[in-house]
């Protein structure tokens, strides 16, 4: 199938028609025609890159009951994702050549956008035992992201070991920076709101520990080390520091840390309760300044679907995670873009060009140039949707934006040409 | 007012005077005689406890019953709950059994609240202390027992000084009791060592000390709370003889009272740790007062809740 798109603008406002066959952009031009291709009016929108998610919660296996590899593909088409990195918490743990394979098979049968596993640094997670990391990046999945998230590689051992180990095939850790000891039963963000509410508190401290922890690793044996959710301003200064110092250290930040705080907690709605937790707005300003300035390097959802009966109960007994695939761009357009802080090409290296090379994703991020692979999207940048969590292409209803009026609507995802969701829906072969 | 009890937020300062003026009314008719009143006749009172307290669960239930509503107790030990029942489905389930109020006592903070917001359930809720968040109730009788001995009839604190001493981390009875207490004037002091004290705490509009003989002999309350023994074997203080000898309200302590300060403790004591058995047992201990207000308090917050202004 081939498609004009024509009439739209690239990131940086250039007004670019695009020819789309054979799975590539064969052509990128100003009033192209071409007259047997499916032509789309794409005027007044953005054609970006198709974004890439580093961080994913798909459950399959084990948790079909919250999300599949198929429904978590469907809302990420939705959400404008070409491609999700679906982390190694299911159960079985993704910490064998086989699990990663049978997530990656399934990514490939649902067919909308790619699905790379990421890999358990170790066994079933217990961050005691190194994984059989080079089997799984040796593997069909060829997994080059290692993480236990979820729970912090905390044994410095361990972790330095699995720095160096991933050295040998380009690999990096993805540490979820939270020291055990600090958050026993932690519930939410310890400060004025925790105490008032009664829930026991999550330290910025517990997260900026393993952050300093792991650059001072990451820099003595010279890997490469990505920091999960950042979500304090303490930990965007560490890793400015790093960055100074040349450490080889990348840094995520959810869109819920860009915009929501622990004020929400208030209440005790359990939809807000998330892992990191919610921080107070010293933080959120200081992670909007490190993703415009680059510190931080990327935005990755978190996604992390949970049933009903996990989050409709009392905040104590509640799962920990949000979804974020169907309102990441949004969340970053609204918070990043509309407030002058990062510019539309920003936001493209952010969420697409960046995570994709972090990852070696390497027919993901591409620039839209003649010759690409065709992961593209369209957005309406001034169209607007009033968030309804029944209305979710996720198998979950957890997103904390219910009833939230937000910007930009992705009209069109192509994945490898095909087009895989139009404003008539999501189209699965 | 609103429909629940759920923190001392919910609650003006008119509204938490009228309460407790209203406790004070119905003390002077159960004093004249009349113990029971007709006013809760064919309503359904339900003690929801999640948690052991028979205190609070008998104060609530003798409430109920001199307002002469039926009270039905539903424990969570031996019941369903104990067997994966979730807070839903138990609220759900006295909501088909036509339930007018629901007492909840439960171990996590913020679990009346659920109960009261999530359309679970359209009876009124009251909070019998959820988690370390709050104790409401207990808040009104301990500023019912401070008016009653101290003759503040219009319940206004100015000028009174109270010092809660203990285990404020973890003490609903404590953040409830702050609340209230700024609300009516009075002026309030934490007595804790360092570990004992919530991070934030700094901006609860409250004076803090580590240092109770210091903080002592200023005060006109002495409210000791609970240590409770879980928290023994997790730092929070080295031994219990540590903590007893820092803020445990010894006979030596006690004597440096001002002659008209009063010792309340919210019980279950720990005689001997936070609290020795003579300053339990002293003149200037209002620890059973607490006990029968608690009673007087419980019945006015359900007449409120559920008698409503139409009946007043």
């Amino acid at each position: 199938m081939n498609y004009l798109i024509s009439g739209g603008e690239t990131a940086d406002g250039t007004q670019q028609d695009f020819l789309i066959a054979d799975g590539k952009i064969v052509k990128v031009g100003a009033n192209l025609a071409k007259a047997d291709a499916i032509q789309i009016d794409a005027t007044g929108c953005k054609i970006l890159p198709g974004l890439v998610d580093l961080h994913t919660h798909l459950r399959e296996p084990g948790r079909e009951d919250s999300e599949t590899v198929l429904t978590g593909s469907t809302a990420a088409v939705v959400g404008g994702y070409t491609a999700i990195s679906a982390m190694a918490n299911t159960n079985p743990v993704a910490d064998t050549a086989g699990v990663v394979e049978q997530i990656f098979r399934l990514g490939q049968e649902a067919g909308l956008c790619d699905v790379f596993p990421i890999g358990a640094v170790t066994q079933g997670l217990n961050g005691e035992n190194l994984a059989e990391i080079g089997a799984m990046a040796n593997s069909a999945a060829r997994v080059r992201v290692f993480s236990d998230d979820g729970k912090c590689v905390f044994d410095p051992l361990v972790m330095r070991r699995a720095l160096e180990y991933v050295k040998s095939f380009g690999g990096v850790i993805a540490q979820h920076a939270q020291e055990p000891r600090l958050t026993l039963d932690a519930q939410m963000n310890e400060g004025l709101i925790s105490s008032q509410l009664g829930l026991k508190g999550w330290p910025a401290i517990a997260e900026e520990a393993i952050i300093a922890r792991d650059i001072l690793l990451a820099e003595h044996v010279g890997s490469r080390l990505h920091i999960c959710h950042l979500t304090t301003a303490g930990g965007v200064e560490l890793v400015r520091w790093a960055k100074s110092r040349g450490v080889n250290v990348t840094a995520e930040v959810t869109p819920h840390h860009l915009i929501l705080t622990d004020d929400q907690v208030v209440g005790y709605d359990a939809v807000f309760k998330v892992n990191p937790p919610l921080r107070t707005q010293t933080d959120v300003d200081a992670l909007r300044a490190g993703l415009a300035d680059g510190t931080i390097d990327i935005v990755a959802t978190d996604h992390a679907p949970h049933p009903a009966e996990d989050k409709d109960c009392e905040w104590q007994a509640a799962a920990f995670g949000m979804l974020g695939l169907e309102t990441a761009l949004s969340i970053v357009v609204k918070t990043m873009v509309e407030s002058n802080l990062m510019s539309w090409s920003q936001l493209v290296e952010r969420m697409s060009t960046k995570p994709a090379e972090i990852a070696g994703y390497s027919e993901q991020g591409q620039s839209l140039a003649s010759g690409s692979v065709a992961n593209l999207i369209i957005v309406d940048p001034s169209a607007t949707r009033t968030v309804d969590r029944n209305k979710m292409s996720s198998k979950s209803r957890n997103t904390p934006y219910h009833g939230m009026i937000l910007p930009a609507v992705v009209t069109h995802t192509f994945y490898k040409g095909k087009l895989v969701l139009s404003p008539e829906g999501v189209h699965q072969e | 007012m609103k429909n629940h009890l759920l923190s001392i937020n919910d609650l003006s300062r008119d509204e938490a005077v009228a309460i407790l003026a209203t406790a004070a009314e119905l003390g002077r008719v159960s004093e004249g005689g009349q113990k029971k009143l007709p006013t809760l006749r064919g309503r359904a009172v339900v003690n929801l406890f999640f948690e052991d307290s028979t205190r609070t669960r008998i104060s609530f239930e003798s409430a109920a019953k001199r307002l002469s509503a039926d009270v039905i107790n539903f424990s969570a030990k031996g019941s369903s709950v104990s067997k994966g029942e979730s807070l839903k489905d138990t609220a759900q389930t006295l909501q088909a059994m036509g339930a007018d109020a629901v007492v909840i006592r439960h171990g996590a903070s913020g679990a009346a609240q659920r109960l009261a917001d999530s359309g679970w359930i359209s009876a009124s809720v009251i909070n019998a202390g959820d988690g370390t968040h709050e104790h409401p109730t207990q808040a009104l009788l301990d500023a019912f027992t401070i008016g009653e001995k101290f003759g503040l009839a219009t319940y206004d604190f100015s000028g009174l000084k109270v010092g809660i001493v203990g285990d404020i981390l973890h003490s609903r009875v404590a953040r409830s009791n702050v609340l209230l207490l700024k609300k009516l004037g009075a002026s309030v002091t934490l007595i804790a060592p360092p570990t004992l004290l919530p991070v934030g705490v700094e901006q609860w509009g409250v004076a803090v000390s580590y240092d109770f003989d210091a903080a002592l002999k200023n005060l006109d309350v002495v409210m000791m709370l609970r240590i409770q023994s879980e928290r023994m074997h997790d730092l929070f203080f080295p031994s219990a003889r540590e903590y007893s000898r820092a803020y445990g309200l010894d006979s030596t302590r006690l004597s440096t009272l001002k002659p008209k300060a009063i010792v309340m403790h919210p019980g279950p004591m720990n005689r001997g740790l936070e609290i020795s058995a003579d300053s339990a047992d002293s003149l200037q201990s209002v620890v059973l007062a607490q006990v029968t207000n608690g009673v007087l308090v419980r019945m006015s917050v359900l007449y409120h809740l559920l008698a409503g202004a139409s009946n007043s």
